[in-house]
């Protein structure tokens, strides 16, 4: 198989958003906002081929759209055996379904979703309730807003280290994780959130709150662990 | 709970947070931040994690065999030996 030499940009790296928005808006995807790139033409070439049963071109979408979906799948499993084998999983269904797409969204963005369901039935089959983002709901004496204020080492010091984020991200409850990464890192909006998850879009921005508090909290001690005595 | 945003208290603000971000409002012009510090720096320390999370996990090539795999099951499927466990 040829692989592509450009491939699709993934929809989650908007770099227009304003600063006063950040919080409240997903990060830069949206069903209908997927960038134009150079790969447009391919991908279409190579879609209406797939669509009619040819593999080659059907290599040739997987080779344009392997690291999103595998990047996808790597970020809410945290584990790269079982992202392998979602992403595989992933792109079997997109062969099975790849003739019913018609078109009403960009097809990058179908089959954004397509892997986020593919990921979630796996996380459903190994037990994640998702009833249990309601559970997460319920403020505990550890995590109530009550200690997010008063103290005065609120602000975060610094630029905040990726590598510290995306170790607390890991460190995350499964539910709260999940709705982190799905808003904050692959941009989807609390309403596709609410639709995949089939939980209420006030519970989304909820959970979506909590899950930032306790990386707020995780990054403040981490921090309090690099002062020195 | 006073009705006045300006004189709410720290708790009813960061109670109302998570709408008023969700609703995709400026919160950082809401009256209660104009003369409570605390609040200011908290939702300045969300929006930090909002804007890190975008650099987030840099995308990353899945290995050959994930392809190969995808071939062997497409294969297996074309051939009648479909497994919907899979």
């Amino acid at each position: 198989m040829a692989d592509s030499p450009t491939p699709a940009q993934a929809p989650n790296r908007s770099q227009s958003r304003r600063g006063a928005d950040v919080l409240g808006a997903a990060a830069g995807r949206s069903a209908t906002s997927i960038p134009a790139g150079s790969s447009n033409s391919v991908e279409a070439g190579a879609l209406t081929r797939a669509q009619a049963g040819d593999h080659e071109a059907f290599a040739q979408l997987y080779a344009l759209h392997k690291r999103q979906i595998y990047s996808l799948c790597l970020r809410m499993v945290g584990n790269i055996v079982e992202a392998e084998d979602l992403t595989q999983e992933a792109f079997l269904q997109l062969h099975r379904k790849i003739a019913t797409f018609r078109g009403d969204s960009a097809f990058s963005t179908w089959l954004h979703r397509l892997a986020v369901n593919v990921v979630l039935m796996r996380l459903r089959k190994k037990g994640l309730s998702l009833i249990s983002l309601d559970e997460a709901m319920e403020p505990t004496p550890t995590e109530g807003p009550s200690r997010s204020f008063g103290s005065a080492d609120l602000r975060l010091t610094g630029a905040i280290d990726r590598l510290a984020l995306e170790r607390a991200v890991a460190e995350l409850p499964a539910g709260y994780r999940l709705i982190f990464i799905l808003h904050d890192v692959e941009g989807f909006e609390h309403n596709e959130i609410a639709s995949m998850l089939d939980c209420s879009i006030g519970n989304s921005k909820s959970q979506l709150h909590k899950a930032r508090l306790k990386l707020r909290d995780a990054l403040r001690a981490q921090n309090r662990q690099k002062e020195p005595s | 709970m006073t009705g006045d945003p300006a004189k709410m208290s720290c708790a009813e603000f960061q109670a109302q947070l998570p709408e008023l971000i969700a609703t995709g409002e400026d919160a950082a012009a809401h009256p209660h931040l104009q003369s409570c510090q605390d609040c200011r720096a908290f939702l300045a320390s969300l929006e930090a994690i909002a804007e890190a999370a975008r650099q987030l996990f840099p995308s990353v090539e899945p290995p050959d065999e994930v392809w190969e795999r995808i071939e062997s099951a497409i294969r297996r499927e074309a051939a009648g030996s479909f497994d919907p466990g899979l």
